[in-house]
């Protein structure tokens, strides 16, 4: 393993040579299959790692989180296309953690090329880089990558078992593979003689899997339709099994309370007074904090709050200006990454006018509406564990190595999701409760974070800054130079959960701004790495998060300054630079009746961030009500190549963009002492019924490659709206969130 | 000494402190896991129940206040025989990651019961409280009209 760890490492340096070297590698390991986790039973035929059938029912494999992405649905639909069956015939389950699950897209994502510039020979390479997150146990759902995973290899899968049961068919019937068809569960052989799968499954069985071309686009009945999402019932009916539902026999339940100063260690603490509260059983140390465990949840909660502990300081600046002091030292060190460098940026083009504007965002929770939690058994010395979580093998290896047993002792069994946004990639949560289960052996037990503990232990979006500074002439930008200053949740999170930190460029911290595809022929950004110790990690659209803001802001800014409309003036610059990001905005143009005029007591702005392979545009419209701001409508536009399912893209988009408006309105984590300010939705609050705006949403497919769905929707949100406050007020919004400096309706 | 609280048609003992939420009854002693715990603190509405047909943040109720009949989200249908306004639900494809969805519907018949053909401003009113990070609202509301005029037709 040791040159695997190396090769791996040299990936993350992002540079050709390390590329060039990591698809040698690629090819040669992957030539090796990853052996299939599904071991079947009797009479079972098992294809591949994502379909089983048996002689009752037809299984198919999802391995991916279902944080509420509609993942499971359109994952098993790209099977289901090939294997001729409907949704309603068969079981999606999310399987066990296992290397045959990696996702092939994830590290392709490294690649330092602007994302809509590469060519096919990049996204070969990029395919083959992925093949690398095998030997790094990335069964992970992150970076909008599971369709660009899946949209290939589950249809093959699907259309691989069908053939084999055809072949099946065929041989029982004397008859040739091309003799038979398929529909609705059966193959269908001449005589309307009809066999259900189910039926064959012990014969197919015994068969070698048969290879099978993909079906072209024209002959789909489920890909490119809104099928019913198949958790749908039990998320409507309170039936659905979230990870804080799971419940065992003889369960307890356990409330977590760790250091409030991130960082901190815990020196001791005193339980004596919750050791005699009503059904406190007992209050276990697991490190930098302890879990009261107790016959209800309630009852840990509020006997956690009397345990006196004696926290250990935090390794950051004591005040959040210290901390935001620290992000803005970052601009005089060496930059990070200069990952776009067109032109001349150190000269003022002749005749041309400069436009400079300095921006900040703050650190933000994830506050995902199910609580951090997990419920574990050890029992002799193997550990079953319930997880909502996005990385399963990591989650299985981390809490191996915690509780000093082997991987293969590990049995993960991952839940659905109350959301994620990159919060349940994390190992932490799953790892306490495997400790608390070791320390009780033969008792299961929950542990569960209240939502103060949620708040205040997150791995925070990173705040971060921006130094701008453009060049306008004759209604159109011919310079932008882009400074970005925050921490590195990469860097943070591969150090947490592979072990290793990466070196090189960390693309995230100006993805969003050097990659945006914009004409401007004097181009450069810049990132710098700000040296803090503040917990930060991904959050839905991860760095595009804040560079959409900055980017589209900046744009905005440019706008004005050169006398042109906002809209027109990105679309110029659009059209020069890639076909599909001009069409998103003339979509949102057409959607949105957008005529650079608004009538007094209305504003407008516009936004068009390309982020995860999708180009996103949006049009917000905000009003003034008795002196409060409104947003009132939103229009959507965006191109994912391919649209899967259109209805959930619509809601995917949709709530990308609340997500974003809900931070740009009312997000912000401040720290004292090290310790997050905020710890619960009165003073971390998101958009609510009465303050979300009408959503239409518009799905185009220009482009030639599928884009990911879940996390693009948001970057453009807050510059959007930003911009319509600007439009309205007159104001020019540069900092988050906007209840800082504007009276919001809330 | 217990206490005696009915839920969804069926009478309970509960021995436990007087002081611990309903939420915490239903979920950790009953089982009933429908109702979840978003912030403890009446802020999100993920812990909504009826008493009385009447919506309430489970997690302020103390068990000894518990002064009427308790329905659930359990006790509202099932997935063989869901009520209209879930119905609407799935129709509408509403949830994403779902977790507020027990506490968005329970609040959402609560107004139905209160008001049968809501205005937008009154859906406005009287879900505001109930929040969704996933930012389903829009569907939300589409199936909180459509489950009212499906309601008004029988």
């Amino acid at each position: 393993m040791a040159n695997v760890r190396k090769i791996a490492r040299r990936s993350f340096l992002i540079g050709s040579a390390a590329i060039v070297g990591g698809v040698a590698f690629g090819a040669y390991y992957v030539a090796r299959p990853a052996p299939n986790p599904l071991t079947p039973g009797e009479g079972e035929a098992v294809f591949n790692p994502f379909v089983a059938i048996s002689a009752e029912k037809i299984t198919l494999i999802a391995p991916r989180a279902e944080m509420g992405q509609g993942v499971h649905t359109t994952w098993a639909a790209l099977i289901a296309e090939e294997l001729d069956v409907t949704l309603d015939q068969v079981e999606v389950i999310h399987g066990p953690a296992a290397a045959a699950y990696y996702n092939t897209a994830m590290m392709g994502e490294v690649i330092p090329s602007k994302g809509y510039d590469k060519s096919d020979f990049m996204h070969a390479i990029s395919d083959h880089l992925g093949a690398l997150g095998k030997v790094m146990d990335m069964q992970v759902t992150g970076g909008s990558t599971s369709m660009k995973d899946g949209y290939m290899r589950m249809r093959a899968a699907g259309a691989s078992a069908r053939e084999t049961l055809k072949q099946a068919a065929a041989n029982r019937l004397g008859l040739s593979r091309d003799q038979l068809s398929t529909k609705d569960g059966q193959v269908i052989a001449p005589g309307d003689v009809a066999i259900p799968f189910t039926d064959l499954a012990g014969e197919a069985a015994d068969l070698s899997p048969v290879e099978a071309p993909l079906r072209p686009r024209s002959e789909w009945k489920l890909l490119g339709k809104g099928q019913p999402r198949i958790d749908m019932t039990g998320k409507v009916t309170g039936t659905a099994t979230f990870s804080i539902d799971t419940r065992l026999p003889g369960m307890k339940f356990a409330a977590l309370k760790a250091n409030p100063s991130l960082g901190g260690e815990m020196r001791s603490y005193d339980a004596t007074e919750a050791l005699s509260m009503p059904g406190v059983e007992q209050v276990v140390d697991l490190g930098n904090g302890f879990a009261v465990v107790a016959s209800n949840t309630w009852l840990a909660i509020q006997a956690a709050e009397v345990v006196q502990a004696d926290w250990g300081a935090a390794p950051v600046p004591a005040t959040h200006d210290g901390i935001r002091s620290a992000i803005r030292a970052a601009f005089d060190t060496a930059p990070n990454s200069t990952l776009r460098d067109d032109g001349d940026t150190a000269t003022l083009p002749q005749g041309a006018q400069e436009v400079t504007a300095e921006y900040e965002v703050p650190f933000l929770a994830h506050a995902t509406m199910e609580p951090l939690n997990a419920t574990a058994l050890f029992d002799n010395d193997r550990l079953q564990i319930w997880s909502g979580n996005q990385g399963p093998i990591l989650t299985r290896n981390h809490c191996a190595e915690a509780l000093g047993i082997e991987p293969e002792q590990v049995e993960v069994i991952t839940t659905l999701m109350g959301g994620g946004f990159g919060r349940r990639g994390e190992m932490d949560f799953s790892v306490y409760a495997a400790r608390l289960a070791q320390a009780m052996p033969g008792t299961p037990v929950q542990l569960t974070w209240s939502r103060e503990e949620d708040m205040t232990h997150d791995f925070y979006r990173p705040g971060a800054m921006a130094r701008m500074r453009g060049a306008v002439r004759e209604g159109t930008a011919l310079m932008v130079d882009a400074e970005i200053a925050s921490q590195s949740a990469l860097s943070q999170a591969m150090t947490r959960w592979m072990g290793f930190t990466p070196s090189g460029p960390d693309t995230a911290i100006v993805d969003g701004v050097f990659n945006q595809p914009y004409a401007i022929p004097n181009f450069r950004t810049r990132g710098y790495v700000a040296d803090l110790q503040v917990p930060v990690g991904f959050w839905r659209s991860v760095g595009a998060s804040f560079n959409g803001f900055f980017m589209e802001s900046f744009m905005d800014e440019m706008a004005h300054a050169a006398g042109a409309d906002p809209l027109e003036f990105r679309l110029s610059l659009a059209r020069k630079e890639w076909e599909p990001a001009a069409k998103v905005l003339e979509t949102v143009k057409e959607m949105s009746g957008w005529t650079g005029q608004t009538p007094e007591g209305t504003g407008r702005g516009v936004a068009m961030t390309y982020s995860f392979g999708t180009p996103v545009a949006q049009v917000i419209e905000v009003a003034d009500e008795d002196g409060m701001i409104q947003v009132t409508k939103a229009w959507i536009a965006a191109d994912l190549g391919v649209a899967l399912d259109p209805q959930n893209l619509e809601a995917q988009l949709s709530g990308g963009m609340a997500f974003g408006l809900s931070a740009a309105m009312f997000g912000e984590i401040t720290f004292a002492e090290g310790a997050a300010e905020q710890t619960n939705f009165p003073d971390y609050d998101g958009i609510r019924m009465h303050t979300m705006p009408k959503v239409e949403v518009r799905v185009i497919e220009a482009q030639e490659h599928i884009g990911g769905a879940g996390e693009p929707g948001t970057p453009p949100a807050a510059p959007a709206l930003a911009n319509a406050i600007y439009d309205l007020t007159g104001n020019r919004p540069r900092r988050l969130p906007l209840m800082k400096d504007f009276d919001l309706q809330s | 000494m217990p206490t005696s609280v009915t839920i969804n048609g069926t009478a309970h003992s509960v021995d436990l402190p007087g002081d611990v939420p309903l939420l915490w009854v239903l979920r950790d002693e009953i089982g009933l896991t429908g109702t979840k715990y978003g912030c403890g603190v009446a802020a999100c509405g993920a812990c909504t129940v009826h008493i009385d047909g009447v919506a309430v943040r489970s997690c302020q109720m103390a068990l000894e206040d518990v002064d009427g009949a308790v329905t659930t989200i359990e006790g509202l249908g099932t997935p063989d025989a869901m009520s209209a306004l879930q119905a609407a639900w799935a129709e509408h494809q509403v949830a994403q990651c779902g977790y507020c969805q027990s506490g968005q519907i329970m609040q959402a018949a609560s107004l139905l019961s209160d008001i049968p053909a809501p205005t937008d401003s009154d859906i406005d009113e009287a879900m505001q409280g109930n929040l969704c990070r996933c930012g389903t609202y829009p569907r939300i509301r589409a199936a909180i009209h459509a489950a009212a005029a499906k309601m008004q037709e029988v």
